[in-house]
């Protein structure tokens, strides 16, 4: 890298000046300037909508050349990008947040998928297994080559994703949320070798997160970008590198506190789950969730914290009218009254409500409007004889919009064009419209930008302070040390710890889930 | 204004849809020389079209679930023909009977299939592929191969007109046009009690010249029509059968808590069944539904021909199908309105009639027919691709 120093003009792999894209009405980019220099780590941060994710289509040729002003200087020369081939062949490859990975597909077939090592447009298999085997070992996948992508988890994935890029003699790698998705362990790893590669084969890389933490420990300098503009670049070793001085950045504000103030006021139990016993449905000899008990009380936010694949999930399904699992068994109590729930519907009527992780696939119909989303679980409440009273639903979906602070242009905006937090805030009127005793969240602010994530704990508080009970899933555990009265700690199916407010922290949550570990 | 743009943003895709079917009547008008608009061509016109229109009805509800269609009802309305002619020839059952055992028939097959989709998750194309041979073999078995000869009692639904009670003026048929005035009478007021609700909840409603210019256009279409109906043979019975069904379908689909639980489930399958809709249930009743009406163009079809043959409803579902997305349905599901499929049943309607009168071969009617399918389709994927990116 010394002699790269030298000269002035390849110190900087790629410059981006004075980019603006307008959408409609919107202008998404104003006059955003980004300097990557040769052989570093970038981070992009700002709020969902803030920008990064446009700024990356702009220079990996998905917005053409022409359809944006402003330069894009890589490696010293202009490059006009009409498509995403023309950017690649330059070396720029871009991992997205949803992986484009054909599943059935082996890891080898997925790593050369469009750039197929072949002789006169025959495939060479051998080269093909050879060359995949060296980048899987590369990568630090421990996977045959053979295995098929969609039998292995979402962090391999990553590193298939990874070994994909690698294969194309790529320069600069932008990738755009790539732990989003993953557990603590398979982001470290993803991390490591992030600086790996960066350090041993020289690849630039554009890494795009709301991890702050991760942000802080492996970029040399981070640009914060908030409403279409540059807001400042930190550089390492130079500023002070700080989650806090980066949120400060990102909202244009301090946040004194990431998790509002409250007074729990806690009552009896009002819910509980005993030897809750759950198998596979694709394989029902496969245990899911061992011999589970829990109880949650009311006016509690309970906090269920573990690992990607620990089980929270099928765990809150299978209770949730047995929307996951074969082979039930076990007892819930319903302040104290054993309660045999048949299915989803018979759940929602006894009171409960599922927020599910995934709230575009599972959680959405993201081609209806606001208020037909918000009214969808307890149409009964605005019909009569089974007819929906349209005047009474624009009431409610109007009433819910205020009072959660939904930023759209009217109950009539279709919840696909709205933003991460504000389809969560639909999510949440639909679920809070039920009128529920025990809410279920699953994963309730990924992906949602900062000031969102505020809104939302405010809500969850304030269905405590109502009386109801609230169990929150996350896989952040500051998010759950910040906001939940008391801890459960999940792993493989197990319930493996119980903690206090005060007696949990992260290091006791962590190390309650590597003693359990078999 | 702002407003206005946005209703008529809203309601674009319908709008379209209307627009093209009166530019295609216009066009056709003046390439039939004005006989398309004719009094007894509009007559015919519905007669020709009543039995794909039915189709179309129940087909929309399968596509609404999630783009699933059926290939079976050109085999439905065989096997229900033939059983017409089974019950009400063979049997000598009366015709009201034997109708009614017809449609539990149509019913029951519709429910079979039902069964294989909802519970046992073969996909719909598999399941009605399968049904499709299944009736078609059965209607073949009863007939032996055979066109049968039906009672005189089913060719009154399907070709017959109300009587005239109150007799006819120089050959006007009074009757239908006070029908067409009454039913204008009671347009305007349901249009005015709903106002009225909407005014009580404190809702923005349209001004009131606007509304009341919509009530009086439509009502002077109605009025047309039925003026035009009665200059021919009078109000068909098989209109007032398709009114009544485009009337509760459009009921069910619009004001129901099925029909949204129908949109939703298309819309997002995962998500409505964790907001506790039974959509195994729903995709089975859609099917269920899907055989009862493929059961009602069955006999109006029977009746129509006055004859249950091996080849009755041969490629109907074709004709079906192509209503429903030449109406703006969505080809994945969650979109689509009982109106839309209704205009896109008269848009191939007036294709087929237009083009015979002008003396089409068949071939060129086909090709002309394939490539307003795929425009009408192809239209629709291109206004979503622009209204996603002004989102992006």
């Amino acid at each position: 890298m010394a002699e790269n120093r030298l000269e002035h003009m390849s110190e900087n792999i790629l410059e981006m000046i004075d980019i603006t894209k307008t959408f409609p009405g919107v202008k998404a980019l104003d006059s955003v300037n980004l300097q990557v220099k040769r052989g570093e780590i970038h981070a992009l941060v700002g709020e969902n909508g803030a920008g990064k994710s446009t700024l990356m289509s702009v220079l990996s040729g998905i917005y053409p050349y022409g359809s944006y002003t402003g330069d894009i200087l890589f490696e010293g020369s202009v490059c006009k990008f009409r498509d995403i081939k023309e950017s690649e062949k330059q070396g720029i490859v871009i991992i997205h947040q949803e992986l484009a990975l054909s599943p059935y597909m082996s890891i080898a077939e997925n790593i050369f998928l469009g750039n197929e090592q072949a002789h006169n447009g025959v495939i060479d298999w051998n080269e093909t297994h050879s060359k995949a085997k060296t980048l899987i070992e590369l990568v630090g996948l421990k996977e045959n080559h053979n295995t098929l992508v969609r039998d292995i988890g979402v962090g391999k994935q990553q590193l298939v994703e990874i070994a994909k890029a690698l294969s194309k003699d790529v320069k600069l790698l932008i990738l755009d949320e790539p732990t989003a998705a993953l557990n603590d362990d398979d982001s470290e790893h993803l991390l490591n070798l992030l600086m790996k590669i960066n350090k041993e084969q020289g690849i630039s890389c554009i890494i795009i997160s709301h991890k702050l933490n991760e942000v802080t420990k492996i970029s040399d300098q981070i640009t914060v970008i908030r409403d279409g503009h540059t807001i400042e670049t930190l550089i390492k070793n130079i500023d002070e590198i700080s989650e806090a001085r980066i949120i400060k950045g990102m909202v244009g504000r301090d946040l004194v506190d990431r998790f509002p103030k409250r007074i729990p006021n806690i009552g009896e139990t009002s819910f509980e789950v005993k030897n809750w016993t759950v198998y596979d449905p694709m394989d029902e000899s496969r245990k899911r969730i061992d011999n589970v008990n829990f109880n949650v009380k009311k006016g509690e936010i309970l906090g269920i914290a573990g690992l990607m694949g620990s089980g929270r999930t099928e765990l809150a399904m299978s209770i949730f009218g047995r929307a996951y699992g074969k082979r039930i068994t076990g007892e819930l109590y319903k302040e104290g009254e054993l309660l045999v729930i048949k299915d989803v519907k018979h759940a929602i009527r006894s009171g409960f409500a599922y927020v599910t992780e995934d709230r575009k696939t599972a959680g959405l119909v993201l081609i209806e409007d606001i208020k037909r989303n918000i009214t969808l679980a307890n149409l009964e409440k605005i019909s009569k004889r089974h007819v929906v009273n349209e005047n009474m639903e624009l009431m409610v979906a109007n009433e819910y919009r205020t009072k959660l602070n939904i930023k759209s242009s009217s109950i009539h905006q279709k919840t696909g064009n709205l933003s991460g937090g504000n389809q969560q805030k639909v999510v949440l009127s639909k679920w809070i419209f039920s009128e529920p005793e025990i809410l279920i969240l699953d994963e309730p602010t990924r992906g949602i930008d900062v000031g969102a994530k505020y809104e939302i704990y405010t809500i969850i508080q304030k269905l405590a302070s109502e009386g109801k009970s609230v169990i929150v899933i996350s896989s952040e555990l500051p998010e759950i040390l910040g906001i939940c009265d008391r801890v459960y700690v999940m792993n493989e199916g197990k319930i493996v710890g119980e903690m206090d407010r005060l007696e949990a922290t992260q290091e006791s949550i962590m190390a309650c889930i590597l003693q359990s570990s078999s | 204004m702002e407003r206005i743009k946005n209703i008529f943003k809203q309601n674009m895709k319908q709008y379209s849809m209307l627009i093209a079917l009166i530019v295609i009547m216009a066009m056709f008008q003046i390439l039939t020389g004005g006989i398309l608009l004719k009094p007894i061509n509009v007559s015919r016109l519905i007669f020709q079209n009543s039995y794909i229109l039915i189709l179309a009805i129940g087909m929309l509800l399968c596509i609404l679930t999630g783009g699933n269609i059926d290939l079976s009802v050109g085999s439905i309305v065989a096997f229900v023909s033939a059983l017409s002619a089974l019950f009400s020839v063979t049997f000598g059952l009366p015709v009201w009977f034997a109708i009614i055992l017809g449609l539990l028939s149509g019913l029951l097959a519709g429910m079979w299939q039902g069964f294989w989709i909802a519970y046992v998750r073969i996909p719909p194309f598999i399941v009605t592929l399968a049904g499709m041979l299944l009736f078609r073999g059965i209607n073949n078995i009863i007939l032996g191969g055979q066109t049968v000869l039906l009672p005189e009692a089913y060719t009154k639904i399907s070709s017959g007109v109300i009587p005239d009670f109150i007799g006819g003026v120089g050959g006007l048929h009074v009757t239908t046009l006070v029908i067409g005035i009454a039913f204008a009478m009671l347009y305007c007021a349901v249009s005015l009690l709903i106002r009225k609700d909407k005014m009580k909840y404190d809702f923005e409603v349209s001004t009131s010249i606007f509304f009341m210019g919509k009530l009086l256009a439509v009502s002077f279409i109605i009025i047309l029509f039925a003026y035009w109906l009665a200059l021919a043979n009078g109000l068909p019975i098989i209109l007032i059968l398709l009114g009544v069904l485009i009337l509760i379908y459009s009921f069910l689909t619009n004001k129901t808590v099925v029909g949204r639980h129908i949109y939703a489930m298309g819309g997002n399958q995962k998500a409505a069944a964790l907001s506790g809709i039974k959509t195994k249930r729903i995709l089975f009743w859609v099917y269920a539904n899907m055989g009862l009406l493929a059961a009602v163009a069955g006999i109006v079809f029977a009746g129509r021909l006055n004859s249950a043959s091996p080849t009755a409803g041969d490629g109907f579902e074709l004709d079906a199908i192509a209503a429903c997305f030449i109406g703006g349905a969505s080809a994945t599901g969650g979109v689509g309105t009982i109106m839309g499929a209704i205009i896109g049943g008269f848009i191939m309607g007036i294709l087929n009639n237009g083009m015979s009168i002008m003396g089409i071969s068949v071939f060129w009617q086909q090709i002309v027919k394939g490539l307003v399918l795929l425009a009408a389709v192809a239209f629709d994927v291109y206004s979503k691709s622009k209204t996603k990116t002004a989102h992006a």
